[in-house]
């Protein structure tokens, strides 16, 4: 789908924690972000939601969050626990 | 006139071929009822045939799909096609970052070379602190994949005799024996690894090419996703297959009531489901004498089978000599973009 030139990881994210099939994790995922499914895969108009959301993209400007602290917002966007984070968090002593 | 136009696609083997109409119906309807007849499943409907021809007489080097209908992907051993397959002098957890930022892939794998977890068992603590670098640094799902490549338990290299050394010289009950201990010392290196990766902070585990060494291959990853599952409910798991059927090399296994030897996609998805498996990797082998044609029906044939039968996400394999693209080192992008565009559009899979 693209990854994170689109919302390739989202989708994936929702299949791999809660065995949703694609259709269902599509439409999941595009009900939290706002869009119709078909618009999931387009790196126009998803470019400008992780922006605003800061969820991590390519080419990304200088503040953008990445790696980790991307993860710690697709966390929360999401609804989902993502391992790292939580491990990130354990390790930090802010949990 | 018209009759006589002659399509340009494909052998099993990637080599170009000039098809008519007429023989590449030909094929697909031989394809398709081969699959069929085999799994014991419903052939494809006239509509899905005539969607399929639609398809594979496709004009252009790339085919897509239709907007709103992409899928997502997974991948076996997919840091190290780039360092150590592609030849290109680049750590695995950069890898990563270049199949997520360059690439646009929607998750990878990290693996040993090596990519068998009989093989990691000793080197876990260094393998762990690459997928805790990766995690760090990657915004995409980062799994952890290897094989449960139960041939490797085998004597020389491993604790158990060799079951395929035993049965040519009619020891059937010490072949059979071998093979279930083999699947002990398995299960418990698979779910020592998972504990470790999860500790690590991966995001999932994918046990790849199951079934490589026959049914008890299959026992061992279907055991050790129930096991891993209890453990760490939250770890994501992709089961995926080593090819279409799974081989009688013990013959008398079961798991939940289910005889493994012989099964065919549609009904291991039931059983990957059953152990706690979040995705399931399906395999149809390709006949490299056969046209594309005929692999690419046959293989859409059984995935949609498996994909109708299943709860959870089918993501089949379409690479090298499976998913009905040609089994050549460099498959050619044209009917790799046909079969995946059939997978999509006619099996209704999941992901890649």
């Amino acid at each position: 789908m693209g990854g994170i030139r689109s919302a390739g990881d989202l989708v994936l994210r929702m299949q791999l924690a809660k065995s949703m099939r694609l259709k269902e994790a599509k439409k999941h995922v595009a009900e939290i972000l706002g869009v119709n499914t078909d618009d999931l895969a387009d790196c126009s108009v998803m470019r400008e939601i992780r922006e605003t959301l800061d969820i991590g993209y390519p080419m990304p400007s200088d503040g953008a969050a990445k790696g980790i602290e991307a993860k710690f917002r697709i966390s929360e966007v999401l609804g989902i626990k993502i391992n790292s984070v939580e491990r990130f968090k354990q390790k930090a002593g802010i949990k | 006139m018209k009759e006589n136009k002659k399509y340009f696609t494909r052998m099993g083997d990637g080599t170009g071929v000039y098809m008519t109409a007429d023989e590449i119906r030909s094929d697909m309807e031989a394809g398709m009822k081969d699959a069929a007849a085999r799994g014991k499943i419903p052939e494809l409907t006239e509509e899905d045939q005539k969607y399929l021809f639609e398809i594979i007489t496709m004009e252009g080097n790339v085919v897509g799909v239709k907007r709103g209908m992409e899928v997502v992907s997974t991948s076996d051993s997919g840091c190290f096609k780039l360092s150590y397959q592609a030849n290109i002098p680049m750590d695995r957890t950069t890898s990563v970052l270049v199949n997520e930022r360059v690439l646009g892939l929607d998750s990878v794998d990290i693996g040993n070379i090596d990519y068998s977890y009989k093989t990691v068992k000793p080197i876990l603590h260094d393998e762990a602190k690459i997928m805790e670098i990766a995690q760090a640094q990657a915004v995409i799902p980062v799994l952890y994949g290897g094989m449960p490549d139960l041939g490797r338990y085998t004597k020389p290299d491993g604790p158990v005799d060799n079951w395929s050394e035993l049965l040519p010289l009619g020891k059937i009950q010490e072949a059979l024996a071998a093979q279930e201990e083999a699947v002990e010392h398995a299960v418990k290196d698979l779910v020592y690894i998972a504990d470790g990766m999860a500790d690590a902070g991966a995001d999932g585990m994918n046990f790849d090419t199951c079934g490589a060494s026959g049914d008890a291959d299959f026992l061992a990853a279907l055991k050790a996703v129930e096991r891993i599952k209890k453990k760490h409910p939250d770890l994501g798991i992709e089961l995926g297959m080593a090819g279409e059927f799974v081989m009688g090399m013990h013959g008398k296994l079961y798991y939940d009531d289910t005889r493994l030897a012989g099964l065919y996609p549609h009904k291991q998805v039931k059983l990957a489901e059953k152990a706690g498996a979040n995705i399931f990797g399906p395999v149809v082998n390709t006949n490299s004498n056969q046209s594309f044609p005929w692999n690419i029906a046959r293989a859409v044939t059984f995935i949609k089978a498996c994909s109708e039968a299943s709860n959870i996400p089918v993501h089949v394999n379409v690479g090298m000599g499976v998913g009905g693209t040609p089994m050549a080192y460099v498959p050619p992008t044209d009917v790799v973009s046909k079969a995946a565009k059939a997978m999509v559009e006619i099996a209704k899979i999941d992901g890649l």
